[in-house]
């Protein structure tokens, strides 16, 4: 391609070794998580979790692989074939991309690229999609209507999500990953956009059909949503998807909002960034986690109420206060 | 290398618009419109336009393709077979309309460039010298370009106002 | 209170004999002659019998409780609703809470209909019982509702006693009170984690199977069965307590009340919880007493009828408890009235401890009571006694009875018909979840998907319950 996108010129070989470490970071990183998920599900609620393969079951995720592709891969006889395999495709390709962007240290950017943070989001609609056409696909009602409820949702929180980015991106004047992060140097940006802290974090939760906000895949209520027909790795691609977009929006809310690699107020005390990037993003990570433990489904209306009436409103509130400052003060 | 992508993308532009309209299935016609608009993403990025690029992946392939297919499955449109024979009568006439309408909007659209950003003098190095694609853009977007940018929020809005007034029409 | 000041009458009165049966003695010649089937089926028809058709609950075939079921809009073919979509939710579904299917028509995400199907889980166990002697119909009272299996022993174990004309000894009494309540709480805590994970949270079901795991053990420790005790015995009960066990179930009282609070900590002052539940499935007054609704969710409107405080069996009038009632009828209300039922029932459990005597715990009755088995082996008289026993059972006199119990679920009743012989004539049981569930399509209508799992479980019902 050209100059726009990389920036740096044709470094071919640095964008080949990049992408087969995203490859292989982030199968690793979404096992990982599936165990971590297990692991504190299991302490919150008076258990140990996975504790027979490896020590503490740390292989667990992994067995657990092994087994879904050995499963059958079923097509229900009703379904629409064709668009029922892609779906699992689609949902599991663009969460690859953003790793192409996410500023794991000061060296650690595979491509910096000045439209970095909108690329993420850009791709990341691509999830919505998949559920959509997965669960549509399936023809199965329930998961029909999980594919619905996503789309709902996602369509209502990623205004407000885009928005309290957009505060952010207003302060830094950049799209631009390490820009981003290099203003945070002195100062995070959770202490200067406390609101749009909040907001994005909310969104990010929402946008990654996690509890509270689990409404498409609602076990109680639509028995599993839109992967309802899937099985074996077709399922296994859905949720190493949804463990990756995890990891992604907490990255991101890490980079906009945490300081990305730099440690508080500017003392890194000696550790590297990406450990500093890594462990902020995993907190985010176990925070998630600890919603879903903690809290009851919010219902459907509910949550449509609280992007419109809410967040959207006072991600806007938001957005215009601080363009005021910026232009005044 | 630049060659064999444009080839590509320009391919999978026209290929899937065409699948748009000749396939029977509405959901399927919907798909192809969203690959359509992923791979005109492509091309913009080919003009070393990113952000145009990114937009049209963020706000039609994502947004308003996802809307459109939401509506499409949950009216459950089935696909139609039986008025093929009528489509095709339909397409003698839809040709010279279509090619008269694209040569209007053409015409108004380079016109319209021509004026806000005459030829050749908004090539690569003055979006260099700008700070990037973004600032130029802004720059060009809210100087040259306001009256019709305004005017563009202000149909939008009307389309908002219009939709809350037929939505609650329809709850009564 | 509802209605005055006064009790509402008992939901189900004592079933009469049919003009057309002039006398037992003519029924029992009507069973020989292979003609009781058509005479029963009359008495269902004319609306004599208290649960009307067995299995569909159709709004056609109205049973003579749901006489004033609210009609449902009127009939269009399904045609005219291109927009509606009928979803199938159950018989196997994460949240029936069994095998419970419910036909839901949808527009949307609201549901515009709702027609529970029920029968799945039905094993005729009212029918079983015409064919077993009366201790052996005890385990299958177990099975009616096996969230609560003493609570049934209880129910049917009083009606057979009553019908004897027995009373057992007052140690035998406080014992089954003590499990009694503790299977309320069992149940209760069952339900609340079932609930809260209905509606998406899943660690209270832990922490609320922490404590009945408790209660279970302290079950198998006295009877051996956990889910299914069949600890009690007409006239009396199995064995005595195991040592120690009484020093327990004081621990566990003593340290229930605490462990409360981390229920209370995720549910009760969660917003999210208070506002999937406040006024969701709103059940006024006059719709508990219409349908006929009885436990928590009659107290959950405010209706304080308690069957243990109404019309007290097995000693309760000596226990000081309170009734909790509900203000508003609505699920929050049933969710809070089943917390704090559970906090009385520890309170019964104490008292009951407290005043615990020593002594029998079977009535001395050698046609009830089976013999000491050292006196089986050493005695004629009490080996006969027990051959008699286990080959013929109890004569029970004739007679109808009907008591009623307070279950966990609501009001459990049961009717014995005794034609003089050992095996009940017949044997109906008026089970809580099969009534309660009746008002599910009501609670249901116009509300939300989700709304509709949340009424599920705040009705609190069992299938085996109410299939029987």
């Amino acid at each position: 391609m050209t100059e726009a996108v990389t920036n740096t010129g044709g470094d071919w070989l640095r964008l080949i070794v990049g992408l087969i470490l995203v490859l292989i970071f982030s199968q690793l990183n979404a096992l990982f998580l599936v165990w971590l998920e297990r692991k504190v599900a299991g302490h919150i609620q008076l258990r140990y979790g996975p504790m027979e393969v490896g020590p503490h079951g740390l292989l667990q995720t992994i067995v657990d692989g092994i087994k879904l592709v050995g499963k059958e891969l079923i097509t229900p006889f009703k379904a629409d074939k064709k668009l029922f395999v892609i779906a699992p495709v689609l949902v599991f390709m663009p969460v690859l991309v953003p790793f192409l962007v996410l500023p794991f240290g000061p060296e650690l950017i595979i491509r910096d690229m000045n439209v970095g943070l909108l690329l993420i989001f850009a791709f990341s609609t691509f999830s919505v999609l998949a559920i959509l056409v997965g669960g549509w696909a399936s023809n199965n009602k329930y998961a029909l209507l999980g594919a619905i409820r996503s789309v709902a949702q996602n369509v209502a929180y990623e205004i407000p999500l885009l928005l309290s980015v957009m505060s952010v991106v207003l302060m830094v004047h950049s799209f631009k990953f390490s820009e981003l992060v290099m203003a945070q140097q002195r100062i995070w940006f959770i202490f200067l956009q406390p609101v749009a802290a909040i907001i994005y974090f909310i969104c990010a939760t929402a946008e990654t059909n996690r509890a509270p906000f689990d409404i498409p895949e609602a076990e109680s209520e639509l028995v599993a949503g839109f992967h309802t027909e899937y099985s074996g790795m077709r399922f296994g691609l859905f949720f190493l998807a949804e463990y990756t977009n995890m990891f992604i929006v907490c990255a991101v809310a890490t980079s906009l909002f945490l300081g990305g690699w730099h440690g508080p107020f500017g003392f890194s005390l000696g550790i590297p960034g990406v450990v500093w990037f890594l462990a902020k993003t995993y907190f985010l990570l176990f925070v998630l986690m600890w919603f879903r433990w903690t809290f009851p489904r919010v219902r459907f209306d509910q949550l449509m109420n609280f992007s419109w009436k809410v967040l959207i409103p006072l991600s806007m509130l938001n957005l215009l206060v601080t363009a005021l400052v910026l232009k005044f003060v | 290398m630049e060659l064999f992508l444009f080839v590509t993308f320009s391919a999978l532009t026209v290929g899937s618009a065409a699948a748009v309209v000749w396939h029977p299935h509405p959901v399927k016609s919907a798909l192809f419109l969203i690959l359509s608009f992923f791979s005109m993403g492509g091309l913009y990025l080919l003009l070393q336009a990113e952000f145009i690029a990114l937009m049209q992946v963020l706000v039609y392939a994502g947004a308003v393709m996802v809307l459109f297919l939401f509506v499409i499955m949950l009216l459950n449109l089935k696909p139609r077979g039986e008025d093929r024979a009528a489509f095709k009568v339909r397409v003698r006439w839809a040709v010279p309309l279509v090619l008269f309408f694209v040569g209007g909007v053409l015409t108004a659209v380079t016109g319209a460039l021509a004026r806000l950003a005459p030829a050749g003098s908004h090539g690569p190095d003055w979006v260099a010298a700008q700070g990037g694609n973004i600032r130029a853009l802004g720059r060009l977007l809210f100087t040259r370009g306001l009256l019709p940018f305004e005017v563009t929020s202000v149909l939008l809005l009307v389309a908002v106002v219009g939709v809350m007034v037929l939505a609650k029409k329809e709850r009564r | 209170m509802g209605r005055g000041g006064v009790y509402p009458r008992p939901l189900i009165t004592r079933c009469k004999r049919h003009p057309k049966e002039k006398s037992l003695s003519q029924v029992k010649e009507n069973r020989t002659r292979g003609e009781i089937r058509p005479v029963l089926a009359q008495r269902y028809a004319d609306g004599w019998g208290v649960g009307a058709k067995r299995g569909r609950l159709q709004p056609s075939a109205s049973p003579p409780f749901a006489a004033t079921r609210r009609q449902v809009s009127v009939e269009k073919p399904m045609s005219q609703y291109p927009e509606r979509l009928i979803l199938n939710v159950g018989p196997q579904h994460p949240s029936t809470h069994g095998v419970l299917r419910v036909v839901v028509e949808l527009e949307g995400e609201v549901v515009v209909r709702c027609t529970p199907d029920i029968g799945y889980l039905h094993r005729g166990i009212e029918k079983l019982m015409e064919a077993r002697t009366y201790q052996q119909c005890l385990p299958l009272t177990d099975r009616i509702d096996y969230l609560a299996g003493s609570a049934n022993n209880l129910g049917f174990v009083l009606a057979v006693e009553k019908l004897l004309g027995v009373e057992v000894p007052p140690r035998a009494r406080y014992i089954r009170v003590i499990i009694a309540e503790m299977t309320r709480i069992a149940s209760h805590l069952f339900w609340l984690g079932t609930h809260a994970h209905d509606l998406g949270a899943m660690t209270p079901l832990f922490y609320a199977f922490r404590e009945r795991e408790q209660l279970m053990d302290l079950f198998e420790a006295v009877a051996g069965g956990r889910l299914f005790p069949c600890y009690f015995r007409i006239g009396g009960l199995a064995r005595d307590l195991p040592d120690g066990w009484t020093t327990e179930v004081r621990e566990f009282c003593r340290t229930f009340p605490d462990k409360m609070k981390d229920y209370e900590t995720l549910l009760t002052r969660n917003p999210i919880w208070i506002r999937r539940t406040r006024d969701v499935g709103v059940l006024t007054v006059d719709e508990v007493l219409d349908y006929g609704l009885s436990g928590p969710v009659a107290r959950g409107s405010g209706i304080a009828w308690d069957v243990r405080r109404a019309d007290p069996y097995c000693g309760y009038e000596e226990f000081d408890f309170v009734v909790p009632v509900g203000q508003n009828g609505d699920t929050y209300d049933r969710y809070l009235v089943r917390l704090e039922e559970m906090r009385q029932s520890c309170r019964i459990i104490e008292q009951a401890l407290d005043r615990l005597p020593e002594g029998d715990i079977a009535v001395d009755d050698p046609t009830i009571t089976y013999p000491k088995k050292t006196d089986v082996y050493t005695r004629i008289e009490s080996l006969i006694q027990h051959f008699l026993l286990v080959e013929e059972g109890i004569r029970v006199p004739e007679g109808e009875v009907f008591h009623h119990t307070e279950a966990p679920k609501g009001e459990l009743a049961f009717f014995i018909v005794s034609d003089g012989t050992s095996r009940p004539f017949r044997v109906r049981a008026r089970t809580p979840s099969f009534v309660n569930l009746q008002v599910l399509s009501k609670l249901a209508e116009g509300r939300l998907l989700a709304d509709l799992i949340a009424l599920i479980g705040t009705i609190d019902i069992v299938l085996a319950d109410v299939d029987r």
